[in-house]
C-alpha cells in the first residue's frame, strides 16, 4: 500500500531572517578567520572605491576651476611661418582681433627681448635669472580673470611709469612677499617700483614668471618694439570655436599659418586624461585584489565545509533540506564576502577623503561606486561559495553525524 | 488495513514505524541490514539491543531517513519512504522526528535556549515561538534554570538532556536515540534514561539504542538485532501488546 502518487510532506520555507541568522551563525563561531578571510576582498574594494573616488575628486574640482576660469579663452601667438621661420605678429593683432563677432574682450603681452629683472644692483646677474618682462595692455587681468594678490593693477597713468606688476613666481624669486612704497626692481638700467603681485594664473602659466610694466613703459623706457607676442581673447562662451577659426586670420591677415592658435583649458583637460590612464591601471590591480581576495573566500568556505560535517549532518537530521544547506553555504560565502566589501568601501572613502583633503579638493565619491563594489562582492560570494556549498549538500547526513 | 494517506499530514491511525523485509547492503558485500521487519506502535518504548556492528545505527539511520534502505520498505508516521524524495524526508524528519546522539551535537558557542530553538527551525516555525517552546521544552528535561549557558557551561548529562529537549521541542512522532548514555557515567546515564522513560509516559514514541543491559532491562520492548537481523523482539511481562496496534 505505498503512497506512489503521494508527494509526501512539504518542507518549510526558511524566512529570509534565518537564512541570513544560519549563514551568519557560522561566521559567528570565527570571527578571526572571517576578518582574515575578507582582507582580500577589502582591500580590493577599498582600491577601486578609492581610485574611482579620487579621480571623481578631481574631477569635480577641475570641473570647478574651468567653471570659474572659463573655458572660452583662446590665445594666438606666433609660431612658425610657412618658410620655417620664426614668426610675429603685427601689431594692430589686438584691435582686429577685437572687432571680430563673438569677441568679448581683448587683451596683449609683447615680450621686452634682453631685459632682466634685478632686485637691485648688487645682486649678481645669474641669480635672478628666468623672469620675462611684458609690456601688457590694461585689460590683462580682467580677459585673464587673473587676481591681483597685492597691491593693485597697472592703470591708465602708471601705464608709462616705470611701475611693474609682479607674477606670482617672480616676486618669490626676487624675495618680495609685501610691497610698500619703497620697493623696487632693477629692470634693464631703470628701477621700476612694485605696484602690484598676481596669483598664478591657471590658464596663464606663462605670467607666474613674468614682470609686467605698462605698454607705453616697454616702448618708452625699455625699447620694445609693440608686437605683441600673445594675443588673449574671451569670447562668448557659445561661440568659441568659431573665434577660434577666424582668430590667425583675424591677428595676421598676411601670414594666418604663422599664428598659433590655442585653448588653454584643453591643456587642463589633457592632463586630467592623463591621470585617468594611470586611475585605469590602479583599477585593473584593484581587480586582481579582488580576485584573490574571491579565491580567498572559497578557500576558507571549502575548509568550512569540511571542518563542519557534524553541523551539516545534525542540520539534515533536524530536518534541513539539501537545498537548505546550500543556502546556508551560500549565504555565509555571500556574507563573508560583503563583509570585506563594506569594510573595503569605507576604507576606500576614507583613503579619497584624505586624499582630496591633502590636495584641498572638495570630496565626491559617486554612490555607484561603493554600490557596485558592495554588489559585486556579493556575486563574488555567490561564485566562490558555490562549490563548498554545493558539496556541504552532498554530504551524506550518516557519515556526517558519525564523523563529527 | 487502509493506511494510504495522501492528505500529506500524519495520519493519526498509522504506527510510528513499521519495517518490511528490510535491507542495506553496502557495496564489498557488507550486509548491515538484512530481511528486517518489524512495527512499532505509537507511545511505544523500545530498546534496540546487539554486539558492536550488528546492524543498530544502521536501523535507527533508516527510521530516521537519513538513509535509505536497498531493498524492503520503511513506513515512518504512515509515509512511504521510498515515495519521499529529500525535500518530501526531509520536512517528514523536521515535523515527525527527534534526534538523539551519543555525542550530543550541540552547537558551541550558543545557550541552550537557542541549541533547543534550533530543533524547530526547518518547521518554519517563527523565531519567538521556537523560542518560547525550546523554554517549555528546557523546563520539561529539568533545565529551566540553564537556558542560557552554553554547552561548555555544563556538564554532559546536561548537555545530554539540552541535545534530548532539542528532539522533543517539536512534539515529534517518534525519537530516536543511538546510545544517549554512552559518553556519559552511570548516574547521568540513568537519569537521562528516565528522562526518555518520563517522555515516553508523555506520550512520546521513543526508540533508544543501548549497551547497557541493565539500562535495556527495564525497558517494555527490547529488539535484538545480531548480524544484520533481528533475533528477538521481547516485551517485558510476557507478549502483552498493549501498546501494539491491531
Ligand atoms: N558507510 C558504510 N560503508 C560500509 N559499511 C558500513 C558503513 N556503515 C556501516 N557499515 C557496516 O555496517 C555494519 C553495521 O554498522 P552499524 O554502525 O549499524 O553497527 P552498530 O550496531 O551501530 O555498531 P555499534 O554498536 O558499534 O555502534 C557494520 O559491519 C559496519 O561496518
Ligand atoms: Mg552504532
Amino acid at each position: 500500500m505505498s503512497r506512489g502518487s503521494g508527494r509526501g510532506p512539504r518542507p518549510a520555507r526558511l524566512s529570509p531572517a534565518d537564512l541570513v541568522r544560519t549563514g551568519a551563525s557560522g561566521l559567528r563561531a570565527r570571527p578571526l578567520r572571517v576578518v582574515l578571510s575578507a582582507l582580500g576582498i577589502a582591500i580590493g574594494v577599498a582600491a577601486m572605491v578609492a581610485v574611482v573616488g579620487i579621480s571623481a575628486s578631481s574631477r569635480a574640482d577641475l570641473d570647478a576651476r574651468l567653471a570659474s576660469l572659463g573655458t572660452n579663452l583662446v590665445t594666438a601667438a606666433p609660431g612658425e611661418s610657412l618658410l620655417g621661420e620664426a614668426a610675429t605678429l603685427p601689431k594692430g593683432a589686438e584691435d582686429r582681433v577685437r572687432r571680430l563677432p563673438g569677441v568679448r574682450g581683448v587683451a596683449q603681452v609683447g615680450q621686452v627681448e634682453g631685459a632682466s629683472v634685478y632686485r637691485s644692483d648688487r645682486i649678481p646677474e645669474e641669480a635672478s635669472g628666468g623672469i620675462t618682462v611684458y609690456g601688457a595692455s590694461l585689460d590683462l587681468p580682467e580677459t585673464l580673470r587673473a587676481h591681483v594678490r597685492t597691491g593693485e593693477w597697472l592703470n591708465r597713468a602708471t601705464s608709462g611709469y616705470p611701475a611693474v606688476v609682479l607674477g606670482a613666481t617672480a616676486a618669490e624669486r626676487l624675495g618680495i612677499a609685501r610691497i610698500g612704497p619703497g620697493t623696487r626692481v632693477l629692470i634693464g638700467e631703470e628701477y621700476f617700483s612694485v605696484v602690484g603681485i598676481l596669483d598664478p594664473v591657471a590658464l596663464a602659466p606663462e605670467m607666474d614668471s613674468a614682470a609686467l610694466v605698462g605698454r607705453d613703459a616697454a616702448a618708452g623706457r625699455l625699447g620694445a618694439d609693440g608686437h605683441p607676442t600673445r594675443v588673449y581673447v574671451r569670447a562668448a562662451p557659445e561661440r568659441v570655436a568659431e573665434v577660434r577659426e577666424v582668430l590667425a586670420r583675424a591677428a595676421d591677415p598676411e601670414e594666418p599659418f604663422g599664428v598659433e592658435v590655442s585653448r588653454p583649458s584643453d591643456a587642463l583637460e589633457a592632463k586630467e586624461a592623463a591621470d585617468r590612464a594611470f586611475s585605469g591601471l590602479l583599477l585593473g590591480l584593484g581587480g586582481v585584489a579582488l580576485l584573490v581576495g574571491g579565491v580567498g573566500v572559497a578557500n576558507t568556505m571549502v575548509i568550512s565545509v569540511l571542518e563542519r560535517r557534524g553541523e551539516i549532518g545534525l542540520r539534515r537530521a533536524l530536518g534541513a533540506t539539501r537545498r537548505q544547506i546550500r543556502g546556508q553555504f551560500l549565504v555565509e560565502a555571500m556574507a563573508l564576502s560583503a563583509l570585506g566589501g563594506v569594510a573595503g568601501a569605507v576604507l576606500g572613502a576614507l583613503v579619497t577623503a584624505g586624499y582630496a583633503v591633502t590636495r584641498g579638493w572638495m570630496v565626491a565619491i559617486p554612490v555607484w561606486a561603493p554600490t557596485a563594489g558592495v554588489l559585486a562582492t556579493l556575486g563574488i560570494g555567490a561564485v566562490a561559495g558555490l562549490l563548498p556549498a554545493v558539496r556541504a549538500a552532498r554530504t551524506a547526513p550518516t557519515e556526517a553525524l558519525g564523523s563529527g | 488495513m487502509t493506511r494510504t494517506n495522501t492528505a500529506g499530514a500524519d495520519d493519526d491511525g498509522a504506527p510510528a514505524a513499521e519495517l518490511f523485509d528490510v535491507e542495506r547492503h553496502y557495496p564489498g558485500g557488507v550486509r548491515a541490514l538484512d530481511g528486517v521487519s518489524f512495527r512499532i506502535g505509537r507511545g511505544e518504548l523500545v530498546g534496540i539491543v546487539g554486539p558492536s556492528g550488528s546492524g543498530k545505527s544502521t536501523l535507527l539511520n533508516l527510521l530516521g531517513m537519513l538513509d535509505t534502505p536497498t531493498g524492503g520498505s520503511v513506513r515512518i508516521t504512515g509515509f512511504d519512504t521510498a515515495g519521499l524524495d529529500d525535500d518530501g524526508a526531509s520536512a517528514l524528519r523536521a515535523r515527525s522526528v527527534g534526534f538523539v546522539f551519543q555525542q550530543f551535537h550541540l552547537a558551541h558557542n550558543v545557550a541552550a535556549l537557542d541549541n533547543v530553538a534550533d530543533g524547530l527551525l526547518y518547521t518554519g516555525a517563527p523565531l519567538r515561538r521556537r523560542r518560547a517552546r525550546a523554554r517549555g521544552a528546557l523546563e520539561r528535561v529539568g533545565l529551566g534554570d540553564r537556558l542560557h549557558h552554553r554547552p561548555h557551561e555544563l556538564s554532559g548529562g546536561q548537555r545530554q538532556r539540552v541535545a534530548i529537549a532539542r528532539a522533543v521541542v517539536g512534539d515529534p512522532g517518534l525519537v530516536l536515540a543511538d546510545e544517549p548514555t554512552g559518553a556519559l557515567d552511570t548516574a547521568s546515564g540513568t537519569a537521562v534514561m528516565e528522562l526518555l522513560q518520563e517522555l515516553n509516559a508523555a506520550g512520546a514514541t521513543v526508540v533508544v539504542i543501548t549497551h547497557d543491559r541493565e539500562l535495556a532491562g527495564g525497558l517494555p520492548r527490547r529488539i535484538r538485532v545480531r548480524d544484520g537481523q533481528v533475533e528477538s523482539d521481547e516485551r517485558a511481562g510476557g507478549d502483552g501488546g498493549g501498546h501494539v496496534q491491531g
